[in-house]
C-alpha cells in the first residue's frame, strides 16, 4: 500500500478498496517500525491523524468527500499547527505549540487531508544537508551515512522512504528542490507568493516558498491544488486565478522550446551529472520538445547574492526569538541583555547563528551599500536574465544539485561547500519563479534530479513537462531497498 | 554674545483608527494589559502584517493638509533593535521613502506675526507597547495593547527659532490632526507626543551648532520649559569653554531639566531595510485629488471665512478656531441668531468660556447645548430679555436648568414693553417720592438715575430700558 | 576581506548573540569566508542597475480598518516563559 502514489491512494479511497483510517494506521506503523533510522519526523501526530482519518471516512460516507479527503501527508515542521508542537527545527521552539493554524495547514485541513505528523528539517530552514536539527541528523533512505538534503529533508527522506505519500516542503534557496533530488522524489517550488506564507516560519521572507514533494508530478499537482490560492493575510500572496494543476497533466509538449543555459552546464559540472541530463533531453526530444542554448549569465553571481540577501532577511526575523513572548527562555537572566543574548545563545544552533551574524554584518552602517544593496541589484539582473529568456523558451532545463547525495559530516565543517551545492537552486528564489526538481536516474546508486524552470505562474507548464516524461520513464518509480527491522 | 537656537520638532501621532496599522486588533486607549493583541502583534512566529488602508488615508489626507507633496510610492522598512516592549526585534517604518514629503505648516505668533516652518517629511510607523514597573520582584511587565497603534511621525525642518515658536508651532499642528480627524490629540495619553531637536549657534553664523535631542514632551508646558532649559544649557556649555556632545536627553518635569539618556556613540545601528513582507504602497494622482476634494476646512481657511463673512474681529477668529470643537460650538449656536456673529461669538469667548474654565470643564464637556447659546443671542436680539437678564439666563441654563425659552417663561423673565404698562408704574414711582420728585424739577438732574433703578425695581428688572428712559424722561418734567 | 575580534564581538551584540571567547576566532573565520565569497559580487558592474527588494514589482494590497480580532490574551500568555497579572515578565527596563 505505501507504495502507491497520492492519486493511487486518493482513488482507492475513492474506490472505498481502504478506508482513510486504515490507510493512515498502515503509514503510522510504518513511521513508527521505520523513522528510527531516518528520523524524518519531528513530531509523529498519531491520535489526531487517526481523528483526522475518522472523519474523513465520515465525510466520505456522507457523500461529502473531495479528491484527497482522507489521504495522509505529512507537514515540514516550519508549517505552524495549531495545538501541535511547531520547531521549526530549532531548541528555541522545543517547547513553542502553536496557538493558531498556518494557511497550508487550514487548507490541508479544509480538504480532508490527514496529516500523519511534522517532519524534520534543519534549523529555520538554514541549510542543504539537514544536520543543522537540533533533532538530528536525517539520513537519507538510499544509503546509510547520507545526507537527504536540506533544509526539508525530513519530508524529502519520509517520502522516498514511503513514510508518507506526500510531504510539505518550503524553497528559500533549493530547500524544496535539492533534498528531492538527493532523495529521488518529485519536489515543486512555486511561484512566489502562490502558497500563503501565512504561518510558515520565516527564514527569508523575499524567498520563501512553500510546495509539495511526492512521487510523481501528477502527486504534486494534486498537492499544489490545496496548497495554492490567494491568503489576505499575506501581503505578497498573489491575487491571482489558480487553475486545477492536473487538468494539463496530458497537454502535448511537440513544439515548446526548451533552453538549456551554458552556464549550468561548464566545467562544475559532472561528467556523470552530464550523463544524466543528457538522457533527460533524449526522452523530452522524442516528445517533441526543441532544445536551445540560453545565456543566464547573471547566475553566476546568485550563490553570492543569495548569501548576502536570505542572511540579511534572517537576521531580522529571527529577533523575535527574544525568550520573552514564547520560546526557549535562559535559566535566571541577570539583565535584558543576558535574557536576549543568552536566551538567543542557547537556543539558535551554529549555522543560524552563523547567517545571523552575516546578515547583521550586511545591513549594518557602512556595509549595506556594498553587500546588502549590491546583492539586490544582481538579484534585478538575474532577474533580468530570466525575463530575456523566457521571451524565447517556454521552460528552462539543468540539474538540480551538482552532485549526488553526500556523506553525513563530510561538508558540515565547510559552510562555503555545503552552501555551493545551491549553486543552481538560489536563483530561482531570487527571481521568485517556479521550479520542479524530478528524479533522472542514478550515480554511484544514489539518486539524482534535474530541475524545470518556469516563467512566473507556469507551475502548470512544468508539471505537465515533468508528467509526460513520468509516463515515459521510470526514474520516478525506483525507491531505496528499506527493510524492516 | 548674542545666541540663536534652531530648534526641529519631531512628533509622533497616533491615527485615530479602528483597529491596528498591521493586524485586526482594537486600538481602544486604557484596555486591560495585554487584551488587544493578536498572533501578529506578539510577533508570533510565521505571522505577517498587512497595511490598514485607513492608515494610509490619514496620512495623505495630512500630506494634503500641509500642502506637502505625497510620494507616488512609499516604502516600508525595518528599523531593528531589541527592546521589550518591541515585540519582533525591529520596528516597521518608513525610511528612505515615506508617504509625506515636503511641506509647511503656517504659524501664528503672539504679537500676530505668522511665520511659516518647514515640515520635512511624515511617515507612518508601529507603535510599539509598554513597559511597567510596579514592583514584580524586581522584574518589568510589559503591555503590548499599543503595539501596533499606526503613528505619524511628522518632523519639522530646524525654522523654529524659540520655545514659544515651537509651542505655537506644536499647538498649531495638534489643532490641525483635529480638524482632519487623523489623530484625538489626547496628549495625557499619549496620542500626540513630542520630541525636541535643539541647537545654539551665535547670532548671524550660518552654520548650526550641535544638536540634543529631548525626548517624549507630553504637554505643551513642558515643551517650552525642555526647550528653554536646554537653550540656557547649551550656552552655558559653550560660554564655559565646553564642547556641546550630540545626545538624547530625556526631560524632567518635577526638576524642569533635561538628563542626558544615550550618547550618539552608544547610539544603535538601526539596520533599516525593506520589509520583505510588505510591498510598496503607491498612491494615484487620482486618490490624492479625491482626498483633497473630500478635506474638511482647515483652521486657516475658517479663520479667513469667520473675518470675511461673518465680520468677526481676528482676535475672536483666531480664538474660536484654535480649538475644532469650540468653532463647531460657535457654528452651531450661530444657527439660531445667522446675522449676529460677533454677538454669539462674545458669548461663547466670555460668558461661556469663563464659566467652563472656573468649573474645570472644557468645550466638549460643556452642559449648554450650542443651539441654546444661539437662542439666548436670538432672544436679546428681539428685545425678549435685555443684557442683564440674558446672564442670569445664561447661569441658569449652565446648571442643567433647561432651554432659554423655558427659563425665560418659568422665571417670567420676559421683558415689559408695553407703554401702558411702563407708564403706570413711572406713575406709581413718581407718586411714591414727592420730595425727589421737586428736588428733580429744580435742577438736581443727577436724581433721574434714582428714579431709573426704583422704576426697574420695581418692574424686577423686566422694563425694557431704553422704554423705560424714555417714559420717565417725560413724566418727571411734566 | 577579513572580520576582526572586534567586528566579531561588535556584530554579536548587534545581533543579540552571546558569543564566547572561543566562539569569537571561528566566528571571524567563518564570516571572513563567507565575504570572500560574497565578493565576487563586486565583479559585476551594478550601477546603472536597480535594486530588487522583492521579486516582483508589486505594490501593496491593503486591508479594511476593521476590528477582526477579539481578546485572546489567556491562549496567547499560555505560551509565554513568565508572565503576571496578564503581562509579560522581564529583567527590569531601565528607563530611557
Amino acid at each position: 500500500m505505501h507504495n502507491k502514489t497520492l492519486a493511487e491512494i486518493a482513488r482507492d479511497l475513492e474506490a472505498k478498496n481502504y478506508s482513510s483510517v486504515e490507510v493512515t494506521q498502515h503509514f503510522l506503523d510504518r513511521i513508527k517500525n521505520l523513522d528510527a533510522k531516518f528520523n524524518s519526523f519531528i513530531t509523529v501526530t498519531a491520535d489526531h491523524a487517526l481523528a483526522q482519518a475518522q472523519a474523513a471516512d465520515a465525510a466520505r460516507a456522507e457523500g461529502k468527500a473531495g479528491p484527497l479527503t482522507g489521504v495522509p501527508i505529512a507537514q515540514k515542521d516550519i508549517f505552524c499547527t495549531q495545538g501541535i508542537k511547531t520547531s521549526c527545527g530549532s531548541k528555541m521552539l522545543d517547547n513553542f505549540i502553536s496557538p493558531y493554524d498556518a494557511t497550508v495547514v487550514k487548507k490541508f485541513n479544509n480538504a480532508g487531508c490527514v496529516m500523519l505528523g511534522k517532519t524534520n528539517m534543519d534549523e529555520f530552514a538554514m541549510g542543504s544537508s539537514n544536520e543543522n536539527s537540533f533533532y538530528g541528523p536525517v539520513v537519507n533512505p538510499w544509503q546509510e551515512n547520507t545526507v537527504p538534503g536540506g533544509s526539508s529533508g525530513g519530508s524529502a527522506a519520509a517520502v522516498a522512504a514511503r513514510l508518507t505519500p506526500g510531504a510539505t516542503g518550503t524553497d528559500t534557496g533549493g530547500s524544496i528542490r535539492q533534498p528531492a533530488a538527493l532523495c529521488g522524489i518529485t519536489g515543486l517550488k512555486p511561484t512566489y507568493g502562490r502558497v500563503s506564507r501565512y504561518g510558515m516560519v520565516a527564514f527569508a521572507s523575499s524567498l520563501d516558498q512553500g510546495g509539495p514533494m511526492t512521487q510523481t508530478a501528477e502527486d504534486a499537482a494534486l498537492m499544489l491544488n490545496v496548497m495554492a490560492g490567494f491568503d489576505e493575510r499575506d501581503s505578497t500572496s498573489l491575487d491571482v486565478d489558480t487553475p486545477d494543476f492536473t487538468a494539463t497533466l496530458n497537454k502535448d509538449l511537440k513544439g515548446m522550446t526548451i533552453g538549456l543555459p551554458k552556464e549550468f552546464f561548464d566545467e562544475r559540472l559532472s561528467p556523470e551529472m552530464a550523463k544524466q541530463i543528457d538522457a533527460v533531453k533524449n526522452e523530452l526530444t522524442k516528445l517533441g520538445i526543441n532544445f536551445k542554448e540560453i545565456s543566464l549569465q547573471a547566475t553566476a553571481l546568485s550563490i553570492p547574492a543569495y548569501y548576502i540577501i536570505a542572511p540579511a532577511e534572517c537576521s531580522s526575523n529571527l529577533s523575535r526569538f527574544d525568550g520573552v513572548r514564547f520560546g526557549h527562555r535562559c535559566e535566571n537572566p541577570k539583565s535584558l541583555k543576558d535574557l536576549y543574548e543568552r536566551s538567543r545563545a542557547e537556543g539558535f544552533g551554529t549555522e543560524v547563528k552563523r547567517r545571523i551574524m552575516i546578515g547583521t554584518y550586511a545591513l549594518s552602517a557602512g556595509y549595506y551599500d556594498a553587500y546588502y544593496l549590491k546583492a539586490l541589484k544582481i538579484r534585478r539582473l538575474i532577474h533580468n536574465d530570466f525575463e530575456n529568456a523566457f521571451t524565447e523558451v517556454d521552460a528552462i532545463l539543468g540539474p538540480t544539485t551538482p552532485t549526488p547525495a553526500f556523506k553525513i559530516g563530510e561538508k558540515s565543517d565547510d559552510p562555503i561547500s555545503l552552501y555551493l551545492s545551491d549553486i543552481y537552486t538560489t536563483a530561482v528564489n531570487l527571481a521568485g519563479l517556479p521550479g520542479i526538481s524530478i528524479p533522472c536516474g542514478q550515480i554511484n546508486n544514489l539518486p539524482v534530479g534535474c530541475q524545470l524552470i518556469g516563467p512566473r505562474l507556469q507551475e502548470a507548464r512544468l508539471l505537465n513537462i515533468a508528467h509526460q516524461l513520468q509516463q515515459h520513464t521510470d526514474w520516478h518509480k525506483q525507491a531505496p531497498q528499506i527493510e524492516a527491522n | 554674545m548674542e545666541w540663536e537656537a534652531v530648534i526641529g520638532l519631531e512628533v509622533h501621532a497616533q491615527l485615530n483608527t479602528k483597529s491596528k496599522i498591521f493586524s485586526g486588533s482594537a486600538t481602544n486607549y486604557g484596555a486591560m494589559p495585554n487584551t488587544q493583541i493578536c498572533d501578529i502583534d506578539i510577533g508570533l512566529p510565521g505571522v505577517l502584517p498587512v497595511l490598514n488602508m485607513e492608515a494610509v488615508h490619514k496620512a495623505i489626507t495630512f500630506g494634503v493638509a500641509i500642502g506637502a507633496q505625497i510620494n507616488d510610492q512609499s516604502v516600508f522598512a525595518r528599523k531593528n533593535y531589541f527592546y521589550p516592549d518591541l515585540p519582533k526585534g525591529y520596528q516597521i517604518s518608513q525610511f528612505e521613502l515615506p508617504i509625506v514629503g515636503v511641506g509647511h505648516l503656517d504659524i501664528t505668533l503672539e504679537d500676530g506675526r505668522s511665520r511659516r516652518i518647514g515640515v520635512t517629511r511624515a511617515h507612518l510607523e508601529e507603535d510599539a507597547g509598554k513597559s511597567l514597573h510596579e514592583d514584580f520582584q524586581g522584574l518589568s511587565g510589559i503591555d503590548l495593547n499599543r503595539a501596533g497603534i499606526p503613528l505619524l511621525e511628522i518632523v519639522s525642518e530646524p525654522d523654529i527659532r524659540t520655545a514659544k515658536e515651537a509651542v505655537a508651532y506644536l499647538k498649531t499642528l495638534h489643532n490641525l490632526v483635529r480638524y482632519i480627524n487623523i489623530c484625538d490629540g489626547n496628549m495625557q495619553e499619549g496620542s500626540f507626543r513630542c520630541d525636541a531637536n535643539v541647537s545654539v549657534r551665535p547670532k548671524g553664523q550660518e552654520k548650526f551648532g550641535t544638536r540634543t535631542e529631548t525626548k517624549n514632551l507630553n504637554s505643551f508646558r513642558f515643551v517650552e520649559r525642555a526647550i528653554n532649559y536646554e537653550i540656557e544649557r547649551q550656552i552655558e556649555v559653550i560660554e564655559s569653554g565646553g564642547v556641546i556632545m550630540q545626545e538624547t536627553r530625556l526631560f524632567n518635569a518635577d526638576t524642569n531639566e533635561t538628563k542626558m539618556m544615550r550618547s550618539k556613540e552608544d547610539a544603535n545601528d538601526y539596520r533599516y531595510f525593506p520589509d520583505p513582507d510588505l510591498l510598496p504602497v503607491r498612491v494615484t494622482a487620482e486618490q490624492i485629488r479625491q482626498i483633497k476634494s473630500t478635506l474638511p476646512e482647515l483652521p486657516a481657511e475658517k479663520q479667513q471665512r469667520f473675518v470675511d463673512d461673518l465680520h468677526l474681529s481676528t482676535d475672536t477668529a483666531t480664538t474660536l478656531v484654535s480649538n475644532k470643537a469650540l468653532a463647531d460650538y460657535f457654528e452651531t449656536g450661530l444657527k439660531a441668531a445667522p446675522e449676529h456673529g460677533q454677538l454669539v461669538a462674545n458669548w461663547v469667548i466670555g460668558e461661556l468660556l469663563g464659566a467652563l474654565n472656573k468649573a474645570s470643564l472644557d468645550i466638549t464637556q460643556c452642559p449648554i447645548p450650542a443651539e441654546h447659546i444661539g437662542t439666548l443671542v436670538a432672544r436679546i436680539i428681539d428685545k425678549t430679555i435685555s443684557t442683564k437678564i440674558a446672564k442670569t439666563v445664561f447661569e441658569t441654563m449652565f446648571n442643567g436648568e433647561g432651554t432659554p425659552d423655558e427659563i425665560i417663561e418659568a422665571k417670567g423673565l420676559k421683558q415689559v414693553t408695553d407703554t401702558a404698562e411702563i407708564e403706570k408704574m413711572v406713575d406709581e414711582i413718581i407718586t411714591q417720592f414727592p420730595e425727589q420728585l421737586a428736588d428733580y424739577r429744580s435742577g438736581k438732574d443727577k436724581l433721574f438715575g434714582f428714579f431709573v433703578g426704583q422704576a426697574m425695581k420695581a418692574s424686577k428688572g423686566k422694563a425694557n430700558p431704553a422704554q423705560l428712559n424714555e417714559i420717565l424722561k417725560t413724566k418727571l418734567q411734566n | 576581506m577579513a572580520i576582526t575580534n572586534d567586528e566579531v564581538k561588535k556584530i554579536a551584540q548587534l545581533a543579540g548573540l552571546q558569543v564566547t571567547e572561543a566562539d569569537i576566532a571561528t566566528y571571524a573565520d567563518n564570516l571572513s569566508n563567507i565575504l570572500n565569497l560574497v565578493g565576487q559580487m563586486d565583479n559585476a558592474d551594478t550601477s546603472e542597475v536597480k535594486p530588487m527588494a522583492h521579486p516582483f514589482d508589486n505594490s501593496a494590497r491593503l486591508r479594511a480598518d476593521v476590528v477582526s480580532e477579539q481578546d485572546q490574551r489567556d491562549a496567547l500568555l499560555a505560551i509565554a516563559p513568565e508572565t503576571e497579572s496578564g503581562l509579560y515578565l522581564v529583567p527590569k527596563v531601565i528607563e530611557e
